[in-house]
Formats: C-alpha cells, structure tokens, sequence
C-alpha cells in the first residue's frame, strides 16, 4: 500500500492518534501565540484608521476570522460527522464531537463581537439582520449538537445522533455565507474574497489573514487536544488507557514512553 | 499610549471585544486539559481499588 495511506490507516487507531497528537500540540499552540501576537501588533498598532469608521473598526481582528472559523468549526464537524455515520469510525466520531465545542466558541465570539461594534457603528447591540439571525442559528445547532450527545449514555451512539443533527444543519452554512448577497439588510458585504480582488487597503489586510490562519492553527489544537482526552473515557477498558491511568497514579515516569 | 488605549474614542468597546476573544478562548484551551486529567485521575482509583480487592 501507499505509504501515506498506510499513515493514514495507522492514524485512526486511537493509541497511535493519542501519541502523535501528544507530539503535534505544543508546535500547534505555539504557532497559533505566535501568528495572533503578529496579528494583533498588525492590527492594532501597524495598520491605519479607517476614513469613516475611526478605530472602532479594528475590531474586525477578531470578529472577522472567528465568523470565518465558525463557519469552518462546523464544515469540519459534519464532514467528520458524515464519515462516522457512514464508515463508522471512532475516531471521526471523536473529531466531529470535539469540534463542537470549539466551533460553539468561535460562534459566540463573533456575535459578541459583532454587538460591540454595532453599538457605536449602527446604534443598537442587536438587530434582526439576516447575517446576524443565522449566525445565531449556527450557535444553537452547535449547542445542540453538544446538548444532544451528552444527552444519550452510549458516547458511541450519542456521536451518531448528534451527527446525524449536524448533518442536517449544514443547511444553515450556505444561510450564513449569502445571507449578504440575498438580503439587503444591515450587515456590509463581503470585503475580503479568495478569487477576485479584496476591498481593503493592504496594511489592514495582512494582520487580518495573519489571524486567520493563527485561528485556523488554534482550532485543530484545540480539537486535538480534546479528542485526546474524550479517547481516555471512550477507551478507558483498553490496556494502553490503564497503563496511562497508572502512570498517573503511581507519579508521571510510568506515563512517559506511551 | 493613552492615545492608543482611547482607540479614538471607542476603546471601551475595542478593547472588550479583545478580552471576550481572550477569555472564551482561554477556557477553551484549559477545558482539555482538566478533562484529560480527570479521566485519567478516575481510571486511576478504579484501577488500584481493583487491584486492592482481588489481592488477598
């Protein structure tokens, strides 16, 4: 078989994943401070006033790219979701729950975020804007999907239905994504686009993008390291969790070569 | 600097956006940790009291 398949196979086993991730997390977290202490210095500090909105706009650093990993937080769960409901494997269960969580966060970055800059800019917190309504729908699937797998006692199961439940919530992600485009409500369009040109100065879009990927680089963290610790409980009959869990008890040298 | 802690007037509301960003994301980074532990910490007992009670 091809080598990186072979990778790929060895990486679902639960053991394997639970050291390689080990390994991984440290570089991840560190990339991450790294990338947002260059961003926020670009954004703060480097990139200029914005002609109408003064500096009130230098809040996008962070609303900008949580609304992006928001949006990526619950593509990742449900693509994860899918591949467990129809392969059933453990460790895509695993990565889909864990992302939830996260994705949740992201979620309520962006709204409270969003609402600080609306006071001062559009003069309410809260509008029933169509942007704004489905970003609120996207943090309530994400609870739901939460509430729902903690609600059923098999995990293996719970996974499944709250899988099956962001699955069919990614109804919502096209919402979110055109809501500009197809309502002309409050919310400004879109500024920043992959293909075509970008409708913002450079200096202010480096630190943007910087942040971007230092959030994108935080979330596969944080997903990691969760799924790290849900693969102890869901594992927790297997002989390398019980040779971990008495390394912990009897002092931390028993745990050190897992 | 008190300049560029005003943000022009608007730093209360800059400056919370931060710390929500900072804070959310904080307990996010640490949840892992502790459910880590725990899970290990519970396994752990149940192991021993096992251990302890098939001894004779």
């Amino acid at each position: 078989m091809n080598p990186l398949v072979l990778w790929f196979h060895k990486l679902g086993s639960p053991p394997y994943f639970y050291t390689f991730a080990g390994r991984l997390l440290p570089w991840l977290y560190a990339v991450a401070l790294l990338g947002s202490v260059i961003g926020l210095y670009g954004g703060l500090v480097v990139a200029p006033s914005d002609y109408q909105q003064g500096d009130s706009f230098r809040m996008i650093y962070v609303h900008v790219p949580c609304a992006w990993m928001s949006l990526f937080a619950y593509l990742f769960m449900a693509a994860n979701g899918f591949i467990a409901l129809v392969w059933r494997i453990k460790l895509s269960e695993t990565l889909a729950m864990a992302a939830a969580p996260v994705g949740a966060a992201f979620t309520l970055i962006t709204l409270v975020s969003g609402s600080l800059w609306g006071k001062p800019m559009w003069g309410t917190w809260w509008t029933w804007d169509a942007r704004l309504t489905s970003e609120l729908v996207l943090l309530f699937l994400f609870i739901g999907v939460i509430g729902l797998y903690h609600a059923i006692e098999d995990t293996r199961q719970a996974a499944r239905a709250a899988a099956f439940l962001a699955l069919i919530g990614v109804v919502n992600l096209p919402i979110v994504h055109y809501s500009v485009i197809w309502w002309n409500t409050l919310h400004q369009g879109q500024t920043v686009s992959l293909m075509g040109n970008s409708k913002i100065s450079g200096s202010m879009l480096w630190p943007l993008l910087t942040l971007a990927a230092a959030t994108h680089v935080y979330f596969f963290a944080s997903v990691l390291a969760r799924s790290r610790a849900m693969l102890l409980s869901l594992e927790s009959g297997k002989d390398w969790v019980r040779a971990l869990a008495r390394g912990e008890t009897m002092g931390r040298e028993g745990a050190a070569h897992v | 600097m008190s300049e560029f802690f005003a943000m022009g007037g608007y730093g209360g509301y800059v400056w919370a956006a931060y710390a929500v960003f900072f804070v959310v994301l904080a307990i996010d980074a640490v949840a892992p940790v502790w459910q880590r532990r725990r899970a290990l910490r519970e396994l752990g007992t149940r192991l021993k009291r096992q251990a302890a009670r098939n001894s004779p």
